[in-house]
């Protein structure tokens, strides 16, 4: 049996989509299909509904019917840009993202936005909305997905440069808008179509009906496609048992060369036809460190292009392509390669073999795939050793030169002792001079030098130049080979320590910014030395933000710098906030000068890096990209351990206080209970003795040293609401014992007062701390008796309201002055102005709402009318009532 | 003369010592105090105290630690009389073998009670009640019965078992963990809230009010305590 486990990533990626809204994207295989018009016509459908839809952005061109299906819905004013003395509209992301709709049309999703717009590309502002978790509605046509442009391009022959990645459209639902080309042509020709001017003669040829059928078929193919892989997802993050080739990836080797986005376009249908993972690689060869900036910038690009595409990408230095490739095929199990077969002229795939033909064969488990690259490669400089000036400059020669007539004059003071022969092996001195430590060309040059010398200057006839004697040419040919063999095998060994060089040099920049980092202890320590270290390593500037109270603050920056300008400190702000990079060279908010990378760990963003170039070039070489993510990462778990250190330190000194605190309260209340406890039980004792004159005194000296108790109990339990000390000791309580308790220890003071208890014994548990909710009762109590009228009696009940049960005390009396029920729980605030000025420090009231909120619990007060008085309510949310306790265990 | 009980108060402040001697010859017991846990110690190792009022904050030690070491010496019940009102201090206190509680400040009459109803369960000790009168309800530990003005009281096995455990040592507190674990012998996960209901059900037939319970009260957060009825 097979295991029939749910693939995690299919499942991660159902998880994320949840809380995300959808996408929803009519499709169209050419422009005027009417897919506004659909799009519009199902809004309102939702519309109907109840479902609130807005336009974002729809383009009617001024067409009746479309605009006639835009009325009924609200229309999101557009953002105002003003670009190069003319004002362009655009969609207002930040006004919709507000406005939370529910469902919002965004027409045109391949349109590219106004320059200093969030997002260069309207897509991005739709992946936006779709992450705060609004649907989407939107239109593209075919020929603007990004992996299907060049194969549009090839029939067609119009190139759009407006593409939206393949991933957006992965996730949405597709609904293809077809009409017969037929009709289509028909609609043209009635100028139903919307064409941009500019473009109406490009677009002439575009509308031809074989191009518009290939089109459509494309167009149906793409949204059938997009089924296929949401089914593919649905299965395998349901395990139901289904067939698919889990087993194919595929690998596309990139190069310099133009072309290579075809080649990874090549890759991504391949591999969405096989279902398979896919990764674009780029061998970084000794040969590529002296790729010019055109070239690099090629390489770039081509791996973005394969990233949007939905591709992995990877960097690998090898001593060759060959070799790279083949180790990372191996790695990676690649079962498919894709590599392009550049034209290169006969002779270097004589010298260096055709890389291709030695891939096939070395390669036997993996299926490769040659495709023909374009033509287009600019002239590099041809080989140096055909100019002159080059060679007259290149100091290389020039030692060679040297070393070939410090031979000749060596040879020359030797050549009577030394045999002819030998003469002639003192020549492999600068062949091997020039090989090793130029290059080939050089050992060839020294070769040549010297068996011109040798000829001239040792073999007879001496002083001429002759061909005639065999041992001659034998001395010209061995030198020479000499000189291949040699260069060859010191190139190798150069190249060899070149790429260890490079591996070396990059751990070693990894190992010493960690020594670096790991040497400070505060943040700001942590944070100026990161600066410095990735200034130092990629010759940039430096900057670090960290979040505070009111947004991202500049913590650090090297070369030093106080603050960053608005724009920037968008870019970086964003780039906080969504985990992603942002600035120059990434996605979005391009026109920084910056690029801000996020310091994550696993559980959250710590802060955001920036980086920069003084002349505001582009900040990191495509090379260097892969060593600053290194850095960063170890930057952001310096930092982590960093704020773990910092927040342990707190955390002791927070307890510290604490266990002051503890033994602070501790002993004032006891050195203020016992002379109280001498007291109290003194009037106990003189009570008991007392004769009928004094009794009153008596009486009046214990309610008072009562009151007093009562104070000190309430300023240290006030002590520990102010100071959040307290500690919830939550247990079921019956509120019959929690009320018969409270009232048993008021008894003395609401003499004269009759308790009338209403807490039906049926009423559930509730579950509170016994003694905090006992103080509780005991102040309100307290604050009944001393406000209500004499004689009157004072009522506690308790009844159960759906969602909630309710304690009420309630007193007979003036009541709480109107407006004022609120404040009368604040701290020293008694109700002025009125009858609720007896005695008391106004403490009670705030200590039953602190403990009370500590509890989960809500207090209010209110007036009653009949009769007239005060009610003081508990309120237990259904959360703190205990129910379903099983009867057979009683 | 020298058969009333012996009382000896510790505590490190005159004033309360000098009080509780009143209170306590008042009441004709006889008293000796300690000022220290040392002094304690030597005093109860000599003269075999019947009860012990111990303050927890003293000078030299922590009174807590002094209860085990004064079970071992002496066969006194101790009456813990302290400002500390933490539950958690109750019941460590009560866990380590204290007979009850009293927080300062206190009330004179409630203290002597429970004075006397710890002198009553080392009497019961000595002698071993098997009947027991609260008021005037009869609780027969050993024939399963509760009367109540001469009329049965029906009560399920759960309901006796915890009143009966309640009247073993009358006046005194039990804990809820004493309590769960007499009445809930076997159950893995005892919860308080099922010796609340119990104990609701209990009042229900044994107390003229079962809203303003006058028998069996609560402890706060510590246990119950079975009380002869008042008037």
């Amino acid at each position: 049996m097979t295991e029939e486990r749910p693939d995690p990533d299919a499942l991660l990626r159902a998880t994320a989509q949840e809380g995300r809204g959808r996408l929803k994207v009519f499709l169209g295989a050419a422009p005027g299909v009417g897919k506004t018009y659909e799009m519009l016509s199902d809004g309102q459908a939702r519309l109907k509904t109840g479902v609130d839809v807005v336009v974002g952005i729809v383009e009617t061109h001024g067409r009746v019917e479309t605009e006639a299906l835009t009325r009924g819905y609200e229309i999101m004013p557009r953002r105002e840009i003003a670009y190069e003395g003319r004002t362009l509209t655009e969609m207002d992301l930040d006004a919709i993202l507000d406005r939370r709709p529910g469902l919002v049309l965004v027409d045109e999703l391949a349109h590219t936005n106004a320059p200093g717009s969030r997002h260069p590309k309207r897509y991005q502002d739709v992946e936006e909305l779709l992450a705060a978790g609004i649907d989407v509605y939107s239109t593209i046509n075919i020929q603007h997905i990004e992996s299907l442009n060049d194969v549009v391009a090839s029939f067609t022959r119009v190139r759009v440069r407006e593409t939206v990645p393949d991933r957006v459209l992965e996730q949405a639902e597709i609904e293809v808008v077809d009409i017969p080309p037929d009709e289509l042509i028909e609609r043209l020709k009635d100028g139903k179509v919307y064409i941009p001017d500019e473009a109406t003669r490009a677009l002439s040829h575009f509308f031809s009906k074989s191009n518009l059928s290939a089109l459509r078929e494309l167009a149906l193919r793409r949204a059938a496609q997009a089924v296929d892989a949401q089914m593919l997802d649905y299965v395998r993050g349901h395990a139901l048992a289904g067939t698919w080739a889990g087993s194919e990836r595929v690998l596309v080797a990139v190069s310099e060369l133009a072309g290579a986005d075809l080649l990874v376009r090549s890759a991504k249908r391949l591999a969405d036809a096989l279902h398979a993972p896919w990764t674009a690689v780029f061998i970084e060869t000794p040969r590529s460190k002296t790729f010019e900036e055109p070239q690099q910038r090629r390489i770039a690009s081509v791996l973005n292009l394969a990233s949007q595409l939905g591709g992995m990408v990877a960097t690998l230095p090898s001593a060759s392509v060959l070799e790279g490739l083949k180790s990372y095929a191996r790695e990676a199990r690649a079962t498919q390669l894709i590599v392009g077969k550049s034209a290169r002229s006969r002779w270097f795939e004589l010298r260096h073999g055709s890389v291709v033909d030695r891939l096939v064969r070395e390669t036997p488990d993996v299926a490769v795939h040659v495709l023909p690259l374009q033509q287009q490669e600019e002239r590099r400089p041809r080989s140096r050793w055909l100019r002159w000036p080059d060679i007259a400059l290149d100091v290389g020669y020039l030692v060679t030169l040297l070393v070939v007539a410090g031979v000749t004059v060596v040879g020359f003071m030797l050549s009577h002792i030394l045999a002819l022969g030998n003469v002639a092996l003192l020549y492999l001195l600068p062949v091997m001079v020039g090989s090793t430590m130029y290059g080939l060309r050089h050992g060839l040059f020294a070769g040549l030098a010297s068996s011109i010398a040798y000829n001239f200057f040792f073999l007879p006839p001496v002083g001429s130049l002759t061909v005639s004697n065999p041992e001659n040419v034998v001395t010209l040919v061995v030198l020479l080979g000499v000189a291949i063999a040699t260069s060859h095998l010191a190139s190798r060994a150069r190249v060899q320590a070149d790429v260890a060089g490079m591996s070396a040099r990059q751990n070693a920049a990894i190992a010493g910014f960690a020594r670096q980092v790991a040497s400070v202890r505060t943040t700001e320590e942590l944070a100026q030395a990161i600066c410095a270290e990735i200034a130092r390593l990629f010759e940039v500037r430096a900057t670090f933000l960290m979040p505070s109270s009111h947004g991202l603050k500049l913590v650090a920056a090297y070369p030093p710098e106080d603050r960053l300008a608005t724009i920037e400190m968008g870019a970086a702000q964003w780039s906080f906030d969504r985990g992603q990079p942002a600035g120059q060279g990434s996605d979005t908010l391009t026109a920084s000068d910056w690029l801000f990378h996020p310091l994550r760990t696993a559980t959250r963003t710590l802060g955001v890096i920036g980086v920069a170039r003084e002349d505001g070039a582009h900040p990191v070489r495509p090379d260097q990209l892969q060593l600053l993510m290194s850095l960063i990462d170890q930057a952001a778990i310096a930092l982590e351990r960093g704020a773990l250190e910092e927040e342990m330190r707190n955390l002791s000194r927070l307890r510290e206080r604490d266990n002051l605190r503890e033994a602070l309260l501790s002993s004032v209340s006891h050195d203020l209970r016992t002379p109280l406890t001498a007291i109290i039980a003194s009037i106990d004792d003189l009570r008991a003795r007392a004769n009928r004159d004094v009794q009153g005194v008596v009486e009046n000296i214990g309610a008072e040293a009562g009151r007093l108790n009562r104070f000190v109990s309430n300023l240290l339990d006030m002590a520990r609401v102010e100071a959040g000390a307290l500690r919830l000791r939550l247990e079921a309580v019956d509120l019959t014992d929690a009320v018969a308790g409270a009232v048993h220890d008021v008894r003395r003071i609401l003499e004269g007062h009759a308790i009338e208890l209403d807490v039906s014994p049926g009423l559930p548990l509730v579950r509170v701390d016994p003694q905090l909710f006992h103080h509780c009762l005991l102040n309100l109590l307290d604050n009944a008796g001393r406000y209500a009228d004499p004689g009157t009696p004072i009522t506690v009940s308790a009844r159960r309201t759906p969602g909630e049960l309710v304690l009420s005390i309630m007193d007979e009396g003036a009541g709480i002055p109107v407006g004022r029920e609120r404040e009368i729980f604040e701290t020293f605030r008694r109700i002025e102005g009125s009858d609720r000025s007896k005695g008391g420090t106004g403490l009670g009231l705030a200590i039953v709402k602190g403990f009370a909120e500590a509890m989960g619990l809500a207090v209010d007060a209110d007036n009653r009318v009949d009769p007239r008085g005060a009610r003081f309510n508990i309120h237990f949310p259904e959360r703190l009532l205990v129910r379903d306790l099983a009867e057979e265990l009683l | 003369m020298s058969n009333e009980p012996l009382i000896l108060i510790v505590d490190d402040e005159i004033s309360i010592r000098r009080l509780l001697r009143a209170a306590l010859e008042r009441a004709s017991f006889r008293v000796r105090d300690a000022q220290s846990g040392a002094e304690a110690l030597a005093i109860a190792a000599a003269e075999d105290p019947r009860v012990v009022l111990l303050d927890l904050g003293l000078p030299d030690r922590d009174g807590l630690e002094l209860i085990p070491v004064l079970r071992k010496q002496c066969r006194a019940a101790i009456l813990i009389v302290s400002a500390r009102d933490a539950t958690e201090e109750k019941v460590s206190a009560l866990d380590l073998g204290a007979t009850d509680y009293v927080t300062k400040p206190f009330d004179t009459e409630e203290l002597l009670a429970r004075v006397r109803a710890a002198i009553r369960h080392r009497l019961e000790d000595d002698g071993g009640q098997t009947l027991v009168r609260i008021g005037t309800m009869t609780i027969d530990l050993l024939g399963h019965s509760v009367t109540r003005d001469g009329r049965e009281i029906h009560l399920t096995p759960k309901e006796f078992a915890a009143l009966a455990e309640l009247a073993r040592f009358p006046g005194r507190v039990v804990t809820h963990q004493h309590l769960l674990s007499t009445v809930w012998p076997n159950d893995y996960e005892r919860h308080i809230e099922y010796l609340r209901v119990l104990i609701r059900n209990v009042r229900q037939k044994i107390e003229d009010d079962p809203s303003r319970p006058a028998s069996l009260v609560n402890e706060l957060g510590v246990g119950y305590r079975l009380k002869a009825m008042v008037g």
